[in-house]
């Protein structure tokens, strides 16, 4: 659906080249929501705007359906970008105009002269994102999410195959976030739509995406399904990514395992497997003990998981593990085995 | 009473208030409609913007810059040539008009470029995004996005012009101005200059008022 080809920037600033996005590859396939992570700086912003041409590639291809917008021209570009929605971390919206004015925009500045049939897209619009009693405010009268809703209902008002969300919930209180969220998975499944996000938050990747670039310094350095990424991560940032969502610092954690003895594993369930009672069965059957030291038991868009770090002391360890492993769960080892009494001391 | 006011004449008077507001406001109209699209102008191809042109804006700079650092008094008479070919004639409140709106004009253009530089960059970006075109994005976003400083900008312009018209008395235009200049300065008629005065406050007063309350209607923030 969208394709960048070695797509591109680099600023020309004082003489110098600075770089915003280095030559990248992407994929976005039709119908899913895509993710794009990263700090300030990282190249995501300008990677979301080569795909709507805000910003000029210097360099490489953007391909949508098959159309290379690089190529087109002032004409071509605009009807492209009518396909094309966009909503804002600080919504834009234009404050002189009403709710309703603003949801019509995109269809007048298409061209659009049927003040009914505009009047009537607008009331379905207002429908769909639930602020049908405020068509006639203007935007300094709403609450953030209520302007963010208007923001989608902008967005749509051309039926577009593609929404780009800039920082789209980073303007939000957590509530807020939640609801908007919804509101844009809820659009993507039913009207098929493909949507990209970009975002420095991972719980808002965890919450509605299916896969997930992680950038940093004007490259991707991690990509792939939302769960694996977020399970799983490989790249240094991504972990702190992750770790930030969970809010884990990693040096509390190094110092609360030095004050526990036995073998210490992560295990990670997903789906079904989540609600399996299988810590205590194996406990039973091996005769070790175990003591839990973190976990979090929550979803990956819809996808339920759980992740437990748990220390193993006593009895058969390996049994244990190799039955651990067996199951559906997938084990790390992050520290081996500390004699007890040592642990015990600590403890 | 009589005593007090022994040389106001009504008539004169009427008639001179009658000419400042022709002058107000045959100026100000023309002020607008050359001021609005050159403050366009100068706010579109300016640094950072939607058609940025160093060397259009570079010189339209320079030439606004010059029209405004000009004293007035002079404009009016190195103008002379230039009015009486669009007018016809160089006296009288027609004269006046040319010379006070070349004044009024880069100064108005100038705050209707701040107006601009004033709306939210992402108000432009949005509306790219929309598929607008550069007409649109003027006429339908940013305009209507300055509105409340454009208006602003038309208060204060219409306040200066009032005080460039007492200055119109030179080319014989007339207007209260020049009365307070001629009858109560030049022949000590105190009593017509305080009246001339208070008039020219009043106008003032009114035109702050009604500026301000069409910003306060038009701004929904």
């Amino acid at each position: 659906m969208i394709e960048l080809q070695q797509a591109g920037k680099t600023y020309r600033v004082d003489g110098r080249d600075i770089p915003a996005l280095l030559p990248t590859d992407l994929r976005v396939e039709r119908g899913e929501i895509f993710g794009l992570i990263g700090h300030s700086g990282a190249g995501k912003s300008t990677l979301l705007r080569l795909i709507n041409r805000l910003e000029e590639p210097t360099g490489g291809r953007v391909v949508v359906d098959g159309e290379d917008v690089t190529a087109l021209d002032a004409i071509g570009l605009r009807a492209f970008r009518r396909q094309v929605g966009m909503i804002f971390q600080h919504f834009n919206l234009l404050s002189s105009k009403t709710v309703a004015e603003n949801i019509g925009l995109p269809l007048r500045f298409a061209g659009n002269t049927d003040k009914a049939g505009i009047a009537r897209r607008v009331d379905a619009l207002l429908a769909r994102v639930g602020l049908e009693a405020h068509a006639s405010k203007y935007p300094a009268q709403l609450s953030g999410g209520q302007k963010q809703r208007v923001g989608i209902a902008r967005a749509l008002a051309t039926e577009p195959k593609i929404l780009l969300c800039d920082e789209a919930t980073s303007a939000l209180d957590p509530q807020t976030t939640g609801q908007v969220l919804q509101l844009l998975a809820d659009i993507n499944r039913e009207l098929g739509l493909t949507i990209v996000l970009i975002t420095h938050e991972m719980d808002v990747i965890r919450r509605v995406c299916d896969r997930v670039a992680v950038m940093d310094g004007g490259t991707i350095v991690e990509q792939g399904n939302v769960g694996d990424v977020f399970l799983h991560p490989r790249h240094a940032t991504t972990r702190r990514f992750v770790l930030e969502a969970e809010q884990v610092d990693e040096n509390e954690q190094l110092e609360d395992f030095a004050h526990v003895g036995g073998r210490i594993l992560r295990l990670t369930f997903r789906g079904e497997a989540t609600y399996a009672p299988l810590l205590g069965r194996v406990a039973r059957e091996t005769g070790v003990d175990y003591s839990i030291l973190a976990g979090r038991i929550d979803h990956i868009k819809d996808t339920p998981y759980g992740q437990l770090t748990i220390a193993l002391i006593g009895g058969d360890i390996e049994a244990a593990q190799r039955r651990l492993g067996e199951a559906e769960v997938h084990l790390e080892v992050l520290r081996g085995e500390v004699s007890h009494g040592e642990g015990g001391a600590h403890g | 009473m009589g005593e007090l006011l022994a040389n106001v004449d009504p008539v004169e008077i009427w008639q001179a208030t009658l000419d400042t507001l022709l002058m107000l406001g045959g100026s100000l109209l023309f002020t607008v409609l050359f001021g609005l699209p050159l403050g366009v102008l100068l706010f579109l191809t300016g640094p950072r913007q939607m058609f940025e042109r160093r060397g259009l804006y570079g010189l339209l700079s320079v030439l606004v810059n010059a029209l405004r650092s000009l004293p007035f008094i002079i404009l009016l008479i190195v103008m002379i040539p230039f009015t009486v070919l669009i007018t016809g004639t160089s006296l009288g409140v027609a004269g006046a008009i040319p010379p006070l709106v070349a004044g009024a004009t880069p100064f108005f253009a100038r705050l209707v470029e701040t107006a601009l530089r004033e709306v939210d960059r992402g108000i432009i970006e949005a509306s790219q995004a929309m598929g607008a075109t550069p007409r649109q994005i003027v006429i339908d976003a940013l305009l209507p996005e300055a509105r409340p400083g454009i208006i602003a900008a038309i208060t204060i312009t219409a306040i200066t012009l009032v005080s460039y018209t007492a200055m119109a008395g030179v080319v014989g235009a007339g207007g209260l101005g020049d009365l307070a200049i001629r009858f109560g300065y030049q022949r000590f008629q105190t009593d017509v200059m305080v009246v001339t005065v208070i008039l020219l406050l009043v106008l003032v007063q009114i035109l702050q008022s009604i500026g301000d309350r069409l910003v306060v209607h038009f701004s929904r923030k």
